[in-house]
């Protein structure tokens, strides 16, 4: 192109932050009308947060946003969409009940002289977008049951009658097959075509290449390179991605690495993942790495007793064991401390106390009675053990920083005695402060002797503090480290599915 | 490349073979199923009993739902929405116990204006309910039980400081005539009932507001992305089912000609049950009018047929239970059903 096009969306030292985490700091991003742009970056790189504000999601604490060249406030996501721009999730956001053609036209149904709802018109206009996209979907059919692709398309035929100038697709391939990953890239470059400006979020750089024309990367909330896709290689892509820093990181400290805990064989869960073998040592954190999605909770669930694997054997401490409930994992001596703390691992409006000794009911009951004295008292050692900062352990837990949270949801599992520690995400949204501190206690449960699966998705973490570093890719093992051979870019390299 | 090529027409020639069956099948499977199960009572219990095979008896059946019909429907635009309304037979005790006390107090007075009181009352309570679900942002199972027994509570303090019972010879007749008049033959109650459930369902099927209040109850978070007033929507479908409880109300004075504090206690249930077994979704988002009326003349029917066969009507709350769950279950088998057939095709190739 002999003249470089007006952008259509612009945005200018774009800042956001939730709690004490900044994800964003002041970033610059522009979008031109009949391109792909890639943004890539590891998780917490603050991609989703920009989604987030051109959605109309999220408000910027700072930055100007500017589409079609005027400044513009994107108070909701209705006003993202009346300015022409249109976000389809990784899950589509759709009326399950309603069928496509007025999941497409909800809220703005076509409607005749009489003001009533002009359903042949609306059917109409449906078929000839699904036929403008190639695309042999029935616009009578319900939303539930069509399968994500198919739904993607319908959010995509949504857009197209919006006239959506932005088309933003986050993470759309996760859940497609590699067939229909292709049907969606016809669409995407038809759309190109048509002058629609695409933003293109994954971390799948082969589909970067594949796809995109311009790639950006972002890491820890900042822009560090915008650039034409041809210009750049895997390698330079992968270095610009990785590289974080993280502040008071707290090294593991050394400790003796003893017999095999944990050893797994060839693990299988259909369309999860595949083939996952390891060992465990007492006294060994394990890093697993990789980026959202590469199945390293899914494994963790099997561990604990949540999901089912299909094939496969977990032998603990030299005995095969079936592990077909939570219930048997702890009897087994398997925790797990998942990684959305509200979600499963606290009752938020317990008290301290309550939530440590959940796990353990039967030790701090009597003839089947809760004796609070004996819970006050495993709680009280457990608080000052991890140094939870409290009232006391009879206040809430929805009171606490998220960094004392997570250390009531370590005391809970500590309480079972376990041989074996799975903590998925342990640091993941606590501040830099609280994070050293888990880190220090990680580090000291090894050292005591605990096994312990460390799943992380910060990289400087989990170099820090793993001995050995098994890498996920889509549900398959694609690298394994010892400490001394982990390098953020091999790393990276392997979570990225890249052959080296 | 040709290999691919043909599995991707042969994968489109399925699809389009999926979709010709499943829309109409599943749209419309409960509507079609309640046919069914309302031409198989008729048939059994026909066979039994001829006189239930009179025309007088269905008419007698059609009567006996016409009101449950009109609380049905705007309990179903409630349900439609997640929510639900509890309060339904308290709402519609009071006023039929106002109606016809003010009726008897100004006996002279014009018909309509006591019709238009009623309703106006009960537009007031279902607003009370909206707000406070709405705004007040309490779950609608938990306001409306308490409007339960806050308005019940009301119609025995209104008893016991005028009258503890309307009878018929309180009431002019031209009130009591709303419910016996006959138009071309047809009751009066049936053809307002049929009225009502053709202009809600019209609505519903027609209206930007009908489609959006499927929106809600579908997906209340996508409904938000896009813009949808939702706490408008749910006021108004609250409003509604007031207003339509106070018309039923109206008729319930009129039908029963003998009105005391306790009447329509319990209805709520039946109402609920009418709806739910007419195939909407208690968790919102789907069902049709259609469906519910069908769903209240077979509950009609059973009741209907269960007397002429001298079966004891204890038998009713127990075939009432059971109904319900057959239909919560046959809905869950559904949607689990198409779950799966999403799942199955969502394997990677």
């Amino acid at each position: 192109m002999t003249n470089p096009p007006e952008p259509i969306v612009e945005l200018s030292g774009i800042a956001k932050h939730f709690g004490g985490v900044q994800a964003l700091r002041g970033v610059d991003f522009s979008l031109l009308p009949g391109e792909v742009h890639a943004l890539v970056g590891e998780n917490g790189a603050g991609k989703s947060t920009l989604v987030k504000i051109l959605a109309g999601i999220h408000r910027p604490d700072a930055g100007v946003v500017k589409v079609g060249g005027e400044v513009v406030e994107l108070r909701s996501p209705a006003q993202a969409q009346a300015l022409g721009i249109a976000v389809v999730y990784q899950e589509p956001m759709l009326f399950p009940d309603l069928d496509v053609a007025e999941n497409v036209f909800m809220g703005r149904h076509p409607r005749d002289r009489f003001g009533r709802v002009d359903w042949k018109r609306m059917y109409r206009e449906v078929d000839q977008l699904l036929a403008s996209l190639d695309v042999s979907l029935s616009s009578h059919r319900p939303v539930q049951g069509l399968s994500v692709a198919e739904q993607q398309l319908v959010e995509i035929s949504k857009a197209l009658s919006l006239q959506a100038r932005v088309l933003v697709l986050d993470e759309p391939t996760a859940a497609l097959s590699s067939h229909e990953v292709e049907e969606l890239f016809a669409i995407v470059k038809q759309l190109r075509e048509r002058s629609v400006a695409i933003l293109f979020v994954s971390h799948r750089l082969e589909e970067v290449f594949k796809i995109a024309d311009r790639l950006t990367v972002f890491r820890d909330g900042k822009h560090i390179i915008t650039a034409p896709v041809s210009e750049m290689n895997t390698e330079q892509i992968v270095k610009h991605m990785v590289g974080r820093e993280l502040s008071n990181l707290f090294p593991k400290g050394e400790a003796e690495i003893g017999e095999v805990v944990l050893e797994v064989r060839h693990l299988n869960r259909p369309g999860v993942f595949a083939d996952v073998s390891f060992n465990l040592h007492r006294g060994e954190i394990l890093g697993f790495a990789g980026l959202v999605g590469a199945g390293r909770t899914e494994v963790a669930r099997v561990l604990f007793g949540i999901d089912r694997a299909e094939s496969g054997e977990i032998w603990l401490k030299g005995k095969k064991v079936h592990i077909r409930s939570p219930q048997q994992a702890m009897d087994n001596g398997i925790a797990y401390v998942p990684e959305d703390r509200h979600q499963y691992g606290l009752v938020m409006n317990f008290s301290i106390a309550a939530n440590v000794t959940l796990a353990i009911l039967q030790q701090v009951s009597r003839l089947g009675l809760l004796d609070p004295r004996r819970e006050k008292k495993i709680a009280t050692e457990y608080s000052s053990q991890l140094h939870i900062r409290s009232e006391g352990v009879e206040q809430l837990v929805n009171a606490l920083s998220g960094g004392n949270q997570q250390k009531v949801v370590l005391s809970k599992w500590l309480g079972t005695n376990p041989s074996v520690l799975i903590l998925d995400e342990p640091t993941r949204g606590i501040d830099v402060g609280a994070k050293a501190e888990v880190h220090r206690i990680i580090s000291d449960l090894a050292s005591r002797g605990l096994a312990i699966i460390l799943i992380s998705s910060e990289l400087p973490e989990v170099l820090a503090m793993a001995d050995q570093v098994i890498v996920l890719n889509e549900g398959r093992i694609t690298g394994t480290f010892a400490r001394s051979e982990a390098t953020q870019e091999r790393v990276m390299f392997a979570a990225t599915g890249q052959d080296r | 490349m040709t290999a691919t090529s043909q599995e991707v027409e042969r994968k489109k020639k399925r699809n389009q073979v999926s979709q010709a069956r499943l829309p109409g099948l599943v749209s419309r499977v409960r509507e079609l199923g309640l046919l069914i199960v309302l031409l198989l009572i008729i048939l059994i219990v026909g066979v039994q009993a001829p006189r239930f095979l009179t025309i007088d008896n269905f008419e007698q059946i059609l009567l006996s739902v016409a009101i449950l019909v009109i609380v049905a429907v705007g309990e179903t635009l409630v349900i439609l929405t997640r929510n639900v309304d509890l309060s339904v037979g308290s709402m519609v005790g009071i006023t039929a116990f106002v109606t016809a006390y003010f009726f008897k107090q100004l006996p002279g007075i014009n018909l309509l204006l006591g019709i238009l009181l009623g309703c106006a009352l009960g537009l007031v309570l279902g607003i009370v309910n909206g707000l406070i679900v709405s705004f007040g942002r309490v779950p609608a199972i938990v306001a409306t039980l308490g409007t339960l027994y806050v308005y019940r509570a009301l119609v025995f303090i209104i008893a016991a400081n005028t009258t503890t019972q309307v009878n018929a010879y309180d009431v002019p007749a031209s009130y009591l005539a709303l419910a016996t008049t006959q138009i071309f033959g047809i009751p009066a109650l049936i053809l307002i009932a049929a009225v009502i459930a053709i202009i809600v369902g019209y609505f519903l099927h027609t209206s930007q507001s009908g489609r959006q209040l499927y929106a809600v109850g579908s997906n209340p978070e996508a409904a938000n992305m896009i813009g949808i007033r939702r706490d408008w929507l749910v006021f108004a479908a609250f409003s509604a089912s007031g207003l339509l409880c106070g018309l039923a109300g109206v008729l319930w004075g009129a039908r029963f000609a003998t009105v005391d504090a306790t009447d329509a206690t319990g209805l709520e249930l039946q109402v609920i049950a009418a709806v739910v077994v007419g195939g909407v979704n208690i968790f919102g988002g789907s069902g049709t009018i259609l469906g519910v009326v069908l769903g209240a003349i077979v509950l009609g029917t059973l009741q209907n047929a269960l007397n002429i066969l001298n079966i004891s009507q204890f038998w009713l709350q127990a075939i009432y239970g059971a109904a319900i769950i057959l239909a919560v279950v046959l809905d869950a088998f559904i949607t689990r059903w198409l779950r799966r057939t999403t799942l199955s095709r969502r394997k990677k190739a």
